[in-house]
């Protein structure tokens, strides 16, 4: 086996788990605290790619560029927030709806093309490549891993905020929160806005990594937040600390991005890596319901379980009489 | 001071299930009046309550608080005014999120909320000192999550967080007809002594007609969506239950059909 092949290739699945583990930190916002699978996902993702390639092929510095694929992605959530608050429309239909619409936006972004390659244009990540003299996963990794940093302290930061505490409130108990003088519409508006900005984020920054944006770049993007998460919370499911919590997502999003390098160099076809991801969120969703039902019939017992402690006691006798003789 | 004119609520208008659950509801409460509230099942008790906290709008009449028409202003806005406690010992706290973090929230009721970080060290010590007043050694445990606690004790943190900003008017639904009878009266000695003691005007609805009696300075009963019986003051203090019966079937032309209210006598 090619050791330095195979090195390479962990390395570039740890570099695109470090990248997509910022949308995986937007889908944590939106599912984990609001308790939201949102749809939109899918769409800013690939928004933020698009209109950050688009900027950087018009010259608008790759910084900028990127910035403003976050910018999008946090329009685009608070499109479904407002389809959400303002005219109450489920959740998950208000996510399908942004979803549905981007992809025509999408394709505008990008002048009707369905790909948009960089080509030689500079990115944030080729600027760190020359400058270190490091190959692209290298640079895409230590990129991604100062963004990673630098967004889990905000979020840290804000959810600790009065506003940030109040949003996470609305996820929790949302009669209590409204009954303490919060507008849990704004609150929810707010959170689907975030979220999906860092999914913008990371759909600018994947799209830089592989040097090109894609129509199809975000499809299934939930399900790989959500896979991520639920590998998080399988490999440190036990830290209290919310910090801790914000990286055990980007952990899992981590791991899944190494599992699937790994998967493809055994020869899997990539086209199956969708239907491995849905299986995984579903049966990590469905263990726990399948324990439960388990064990209720497992623990029946037919007979009087606390025998034991009723022993001698005193009781009625029920002889199927109603208690007459 | 707290009034309420006119004001009726039609729940499923114009479907088989309409039901009319306040009707042209009139009630006027001084500063301090701690009130009881009983009545039969439908009587519009909670109604009332959640009108005046705005879970609905009315479709009439008029609400005001200190000289503020609330009537068709957001929960949320109206919220500065008014704490609350629910009878589900569930809803009144966060339960993923810790006591000091419950009461941190509950301190910002009615205030802007912005990007202040929210737990300072001098807040704690205040919360400390008013978890202390529940003697429930719960001074110790501020950042275990509220999840961990008892029904009766998380009753208790809700009464605490809902007065721990004054508010004008203190709603009580039934707040501890989920509780054990000895929980129960835990929670209402302690109601007692917040109320009393800082003067809160009140609104209590309770099913135990001796806790009515016993409790507050104002007893009012309620029947088919508007009150039928205002007592205040000696004339509250002489009442008994069989007194509260016979004026039920009296207002009512019924007999005091609710078995809750019946066996609690």
């Amino acid at each position: 086996m090619d050791i330095s092949s195979l090195i390479s290739s962990l390395l570039g699945g740890a570099a695109q788990g470090v990248l997509w583990g910022i949308m995986v930190l937007g889908v944590y916002i939106t599912y984990k605290l609001l308790d939201i699978p949102d749809l939109t996902a899918d769409g800013s993702f690939t928004l933020g790619g698009c209109v950050a390639t688009v900027a950087i092929l018009a010259g608008v510095d790759p910084i900028l560029a990127t910035l403003l694929g976050m910018v999008s992605g946090f329009l685009a959530g608070a499109v479904t927030g407002i389809l959400h608050t303002v005219f109450e429309i489920p959740a998950i239909l208000a996510g399908i709806l942004t979803q549905i619409g981007l992809w025509s936006v999408n394709l505008r972004v990008m002048s009707g093309k369905a790909n948009n390659p960089l080509l030689k244009a500079d990115t944030i990540i080729s600027f760190y490549k020359d400058k270190l003299d490091v190959s692209q996963s290298q640079a895409a990794l230590i990129v991604g891993i100062l963004f990673v940093l630098a967004v889990i302290l905000v979020l840290y930061w804000f959810f600790g905020t009065e506003i940030g505490s109040a949003l996470r409130a609305t996820g929790d108990n949302e009669d209590m929160i409204r009954a303490l003088g919060v507008n849990t519409g704004h609150t929810k508006l707010l959170a689907l806005a975030l979220s999906n900005g860092l999914i913008g984020l990371s759909g600018a920054m994947v799209a830089q990594m592989q040097k090109y944006a894609d129509i199809n770049m975000g499809r299934g993007a939930i399900v790989t937040g959500l896979a991520a998460i639920v590998i998080g919370e399988v490999l440190l499911g036990r830290v209290k600390n919310f910090g801790l919590k914000l990286f055990s997502a980007v952990a899992g999003s981590i791991v899944y991005f190494i599992i699937q390098a790994l998967v493809l160099r055994m020869g899997m076809d990539p086209n199956d890596m969708k239907l491995l991801s849905a299986l995984m969120v579903a049966i990590a969703l469905a263990i726990p319901v399948a324990m439960r039902k388990y064990s209720i019939r497992k623990n029946y017992v037919k007979g009087d379980l606390y025998a034991s402690e009723h022993a001698g006691e005193n009781s009625v006798k029920q002889d199927g009489n109603g208690g007459r003789a | 001071m707290i009034e309420i004119k006119h004001v009726s609520k039609t729940f499923n208008k114009g479907t088989i299930n309409e039901k009319r659950a306040l009707d042209d509801l009139n009630l006027q409460l001084n500063e301090g009046d701690f009130v009881t509230i009983i009545g039969g099942n439908g009587a519009g008790k909670s109604t009332m309550l959640n009108a005046i906290a705005g879970t609905f709008p009315v479709d009439c009449g008029q609400i005001i608080i200190d000289g503020n028409d609330i009537t068709m202003q957001q929960e949320y806005t109206r919220a500065k005014y008014i704490g609350r406690v629910f009878q589900d010992p569930m809803k009144g706290t966060c339960a993923g999120m810790q006591i000091e973090e419950n009461l941190a929230l509950a301190k910002r009721r009615g205030q802007g909320r912005g990007l202040r970080w929210q737990m300072k060290p001098s807040e704690r010590s205040f919360y400390r000192e008013q978890l202390a007043r529940l003697g429930l050694g719960l001074e110790e445990r501020l950042s275990d999550k509220v999840g961990l606690l008892s029904g009766g004790q998380r009753q208790a943190v809700t009464l605490l967080m809902a007065t721990l900003q004054k508010p004008k008017l203190l709603l009580l639904d039934e707040h501890t007809a989920a509780l054990d009878p000895a929980t129960a009266s835990k929670v209402l000695s302690l109601t007692r002594e917040i109320v009393e003691g800082s003067g809160l005007t009140s609104l209590m609805v309770t099913h135990n007609m001796r806790d009515a009696i016993a409790i507050g300075n104002r007893l009012i009963m309620m029947d088919r969506g508007h009150i039928i019986y205002d007592v205040s003051g000696e004339e509250k203090k002489q009442l008994t239950v069989d007194d509260l019966l016979h004026k039920f079937e009296e207002a009512s032309g019924m007999e005091f059909a609710n078995d809750r209210m019946m066996l609690s006598k």
